[in-house]
């Protein structure tokens, strides 16, 4: 009796370990099928990093022929899943050697160059000196071409007589974008609030109508981000007998997306 | 009999035809349309779609901690930023925080003297920042687990209200990012906000010490 029983015990067992055995050929790539991008790996293996940097370890190879998920992606590294379930980093270049069902790699965008249909939003910081005082900005770009853009932007400045609010509107114009320093001119037009500063008596705060033109240069640094400085020359309209003039350069930083 | 032969030697001496003699079925079926041909493919071609992959790039949270304004003690600070990863080295941040100041040691001391009213000793601040991973690496928690991390220096500019003005600031920090897992990370940050003041009557520079814990999420 007790033989029979541990014969039993032992089929269960072994049935229970053939099922979850099925189970798990069953299970790879129909879990959440569809849901994430399927690639195959068509160079001599993948290698799967334990997180997204170069300094990372590899911690596993994935042999060609089988097939990764696409998790997400972040900076230049993708976290994928493969047919084990075992999940980890794989860099850009190796993934840009990988297939879809089509038979297609995988499509990435080029690194060499801004690629202005699909990213056209730039968007970036910049600080410098506006008239004598401090200036901190932010601008949101929209490239109406390759050559064409415009800009909305919003400053403070921050100076010892005065501290200031400007919003703009401008255009920039690059002449060669292609470049990987590539100049700009701009031009646009906005409004300042001036909020001077004196401890006795303080004069009023008012508003005028602003506009400038000037120069600049980006610099695409590397994939998404880029480097610009800028010099520009400003009009304020002021309500009084003269125009006010100020000067104004900046450096800063931008990615687009 | 001649003829037997010579039509037996119609059928057989082409022999290099033989291989087109195979062809021509094929075509013959194609041309009837009873079969599709090998030059138009009945098969309806893929749409190549350009795969949607979700980019994790942002992180965005809250954080506590200390900012000790110079004067005017140490006090409690409750800020939030916003990350953009650029690359695996670089990104670029934007924080805000707040915070209460509290009394120097001259308005102790001298009893009922107030330097500053109680709407001029709530201190904003705001920084844009560049910032590098000096230092990525894993944290090993037993045998089993490892979370990635890195420590990270950052440096930038923006503006500290304060004391009833907009004051310019340079900030420049260190920090330690701990991810527990993908979409969630610790912070612990130490930062210096310099920023010039005349309170006194005399301008003068000041560093303003900050530490902070804070959580962020990325998306």
């Amino acid at each position: 009796m007790r033989k029979v029983l541990n014969l039993a015990s032992l089929l269960i067992l072994a049935t229970a370990a053939g099922l979850a055995q099925a189970a798990e050929s069953t299970r790879r790539f129909d879990r959440e099928a569809g849901h994430y991008v399927d690639v195959a790996v068509a160079d001599p293996y993948l290698e799967l990093h334990t997180g997204p940097g170069r300094g990372y370890p590899v911690f596993r190879v994935v042999p060609r022929g089988e097939h990764v998920e696409i998790l997400f992606r972040r900076t230049d590294w993708f976290k994928v899943r493969d047919e084990y379930d075992r999940e980890g980093w794989a860099f850009r270049d190796s993934m840009q050697e990988t297939l879809l069902a089509s038979g297609e790699k995988l499509p990435l965008e080029d690194l060499s160059h801004r690629d202005f249909d699909l990213y056209p939003w730039e968007s970036g910081v910049q600080s410098g000196n506006f008239g004598g005082g401090n200036v901190n900005s932010l601008y949101v770009a929209y490239s109406l071409n390759a050559n064409l853009a415009a800009q909305f932007e919003v400053a403070q400045t921050l100076g010892h007589a005065a501290n200031g609010e400007i919003a703009l509107l401008g255009l920039t114009h690059a002449p060669r974008p292609d470049w990987r320093v590539a100049p700009f001119l701009e031009l646009g037009t906005g409004a300042v609030r001036i909020q001077p500063k004196a401890t006795i008596i303080t004069p009023p705060q008012r508003t005028e109508q602003i506009a400038y033109y000037g120069a600049g240069v980006k610099w695409y640094v590397s994939h998404r981000f880029l480097f610009r400085g800028d010099y520009r020359s400003y009009v304020l309209f002021t309500r009084r007998d003269s125009n006010e003039d100020r000067n104004e350069w900046k450096v800063g930083f931008a990615f687009f997306f | 009999m001649a003829a037997a032969l010579a039509l037996g030697g119609c059928s057989l001496w082409p022999f290099h035809k033989k291989p087109r003699a195979e062809e021509v079925p094929v075509e013959a079926t194609a041309a009837d349309g009873s079969a599709p041909a090998v030059v138009e493919p009945q098969v309806t071609r893929r749409t190549v779609k350009t795969p949607k992959i979700k980019s994790s790039n942002f992180e965005i949270g809250p954080y506590i901690g200390t900012y000790s304004a110079e004067d005017f003690g140490v006090n409690p600070v409750l800020g939030a930023r916003l990350v953009y990863h650029i690359s695996e080295d670089f990104f670029s941040q934007a924080m805000i925080g707040h915070t209460t100041v509290g009394r120097t040691s001259y308005e102790r001391l001298s009893g009922g003297a107030q330097l500053l009213t109680d709407s001029q000793r709530k201190l904003t601040y705001y920084s844009l920042d560049f910032g590098y991973n000096l230092l990525p690496g894993e944290v090993f928690a037993g045998r089993r687990r490892a979370f990635n991390s890195a420590l990270y220096v950052t440096g930038g500019v923006g503006a500290t209200h304060f004391a009833g003005d907009n004051r310019f600031t340079v900030a420049i920090g260190a920090g330690y990012r701990m991810l527990l897992n993908d979409w969630l990370a610790a912070h612990f940050d130490v930062r210096d906000s310099i920023f010039d003041i005349d309170l006194l009557g005399s301008n003068k520079t000041t560093h303003n010490l900050e530490t902070g814990l804070g959580v962020t999420v990325f998306f």
